[in-house]
């Protein structure tokens, strides 16, 4: 058992919070455990830390699809070749993180926690607004940190069992949440992904269609960004692909993503630019 | 009314106090089996819970008075949620959680007037039954480590005594569950699984083992108990 972390203080908190916020409780036993917990940076410091990347994130005909790439840099170094952005929150949803690497990490490890903590105290889930609000609440929590650089930008997808269908929220840096319609990407390379997604999403696609179409996505962002990772052929690295529906979230093992990743691969072996979109509607 | 009790006797009056209390109320069971551990209690009430999940491989059941009980519930969520944010998740242990429950209890019994009335059960399912870890905490803060099975509440020392008939190593799930039954329709009284509340600790599950056994699959399970019964 710790030591004076169990004290008074904690067993009274314990005994008499009166919160199901997981963070909450953090916050008034230990809130220097807290990611971005005011420490000061100085912002070009900041860009030595390893930052993530690209997420793109789609709904399709079942719910929604999320990937990542998994490529994480610091400065003009590649940090680490096998990141993992895309994270499960809970059984209906997920987050992935674009910005600083370890803040961002320790955000979504406290996120899943909140919404574990909540359901184990008060007997039921979340809705999927509320789990969207909490994380606003989380990125707002972490904005003075980002004011210093360390910035961290989720990006959150879940299934609504109410309204039977995959939703999408995207964060500005003060936490304000903005759901995105029919998809979104987050990160360095998420201009270029968006404007492959705009290009060749389509309304009730397949599963197989809409992993599809994010790794194209994520492709084109490794094309053109430095600090998003193709996919990494010799190491058997691909991106983070997990998919939500009504039976809840599942992540694509590594023969499911490597296969579409080889796909597309192949694919631009011959056509390096990618699935062309026709110019104009058809006569 | 005297100016001064003695301390034994304040003792003894808290502790008489919170037995009756606990003997008033309704059994439950917490029975190993081969694939985990399973709780049961009789409880008319879908909303109001006294065997719940405190995190991934621990357990909580309780009897007595329901908002004592249940406040320190919230704090064994609480609790654990903070020890595994931490640490880790694989530290936080039904041993640790069973000596945080005596320690809290132990001094609510010494230092408030009114002793909480309830009787804890903290247990965490292992990698093998063999690794199966039964705690049972009473009102006073005493810690006991149980093997086996563990009757609370009620008339505890009956319940007791059925269960050790039926108990073996190694029973089925059907075996164990009719095995708490037994135990707990003490005066004949018929129990369905409308008046049940039963959860499990399932060995083999990733992550979070705990699972309410409710509805359809409650009602086979107890009509495969009776068959085997």
């Amino acid at each position: 058992m710790g030591g004076s972390f169990f004290g008074e203080k904690f067993t009274s908190m314990c005994l008499n919070a009166g919160t199901s916020s997981f963070a909450d409780l953090v916050a008034s036993c230990a809130p220097e455990l807290l990611p971005g917990a005011g420490h000061a940076v100085d912002p070009a410091a900041a860009a030595a830390l390893p930052h993530g990347t690209t997420i793109v994130a789609i709904r399709f005909a079942d719910g929604v699809v999320m990937a990542g790439d998994r490529r994480a840099t610091a400065g003009n170094m590649i940090a680490q070749h096998d990141i993992e952005k895309v994270l499960r929150s809970d059984d209906f949803s997920c987050v992935g993180i674009a910005g600083v690497a370890g803040i961002g990490l320790e955000l979504v490890r406290l996120f899943q926690l909140e919404l574990e903590h909540y359901e184990k105290l008060e007997g039921r889930t979340l809705s999927l607004e509320g789990k969207a609000n909490r994380l606003s609440a989380f990125v707002r929590g972490n904005l003075s940190a980002a004011m210093q650089g360390l910035v961290v930008v989720p990006l959150f997808a879940g299934f609504d069992e109410d309204a039977g269908q995959g939703r999408i929220f995207s964060y500005d840096a003060t936490g304000g949440r903005y759901e995105e319609r029919p998809f979104h990407a987050v990160g360095s390379g998420s201009v270029f992904a968006r404007g492959a997604l705009k290009k060749l999403y389509t309304d009730g696609m397949s599963t197989d269609d809409a992993v599809l179409l994010c790794m194209h996505a994520l492709y084109d962002a490794a094309d053109d960004d430095s600090a998003t990772g193709g996919p990494d052929l010799a190491r058997q690295i691909f991106p983070v692909v997990a998919v939500i529906t009504a039976d809840g979230f599942r992540r694509l093992t590594e023969a499911e993503a490597g296969e579409s990743a080889r796909a597309v691969v192949q694919e631009r072996m011959s056509s390096p630019g990618g699935p062309v979109a026709p110019l104009r509607p058809p006569a | 009314m005297p100016f001064y009790v003695s301390p034994e006797q304040a003792m003894k009056d808290k502790a008489d106090y919170a037995r009756k209390g606990i003997a008033r109320g309704r059994s439950g069971v917490v029975i190993q089996y081969d694939a985990g551990i399973l709780f049961v209690a009789p409880n008319p009430s879908g909303a109001l819970h006294k065997i719940s999940e405190i995190y991934d491989r621990i357990a909580f059941a309780a009897v007595g008075r329901y908002n004592e009980f249940e406040n320190l519930r919230k704090a064994g969520v609480r609790y654990a949620d903070m020890t595994g944010y931490q640490y880790d998740r694989s530290d936080v242990t039904a041993r640790g959680l069973a000596n945080w429950y005596a320690q809290v209890l132990g001094s609510i019994f010494t230092e408030s007037n009114k002793p909480f009335e309830v009787e804890l059960v903290v247990a965490e399912v292992g990698e093998s039954e063999a690794a199966d870890q039964i705690y049972r905490i009473t009102f006073d803060g005493s810690v006991a480590e149980e093997h086996g099975y563990v009757a609370m509440g009620g008339q505890a020392d009956r319940v007791a005594g059925v269960l050790k008939d039926h108990y073996a190593d190694g029973l089925t799930l059907e075996r164990a569950l009719g095995a708490a039954i037994a135990g707990l329709s003490g005066n004949g009284e018929e129990l369905s699984a409308g008046g049940l509340e039963v959860g499990i600790l399932a060995r083999e599950r990733t992550h979070r083992t705990f699972r309410r056994l409710t509805g359809a699959r409650l009602e086979s399970l107890l009509d495969e108990a009776k068959g085997q019964g």
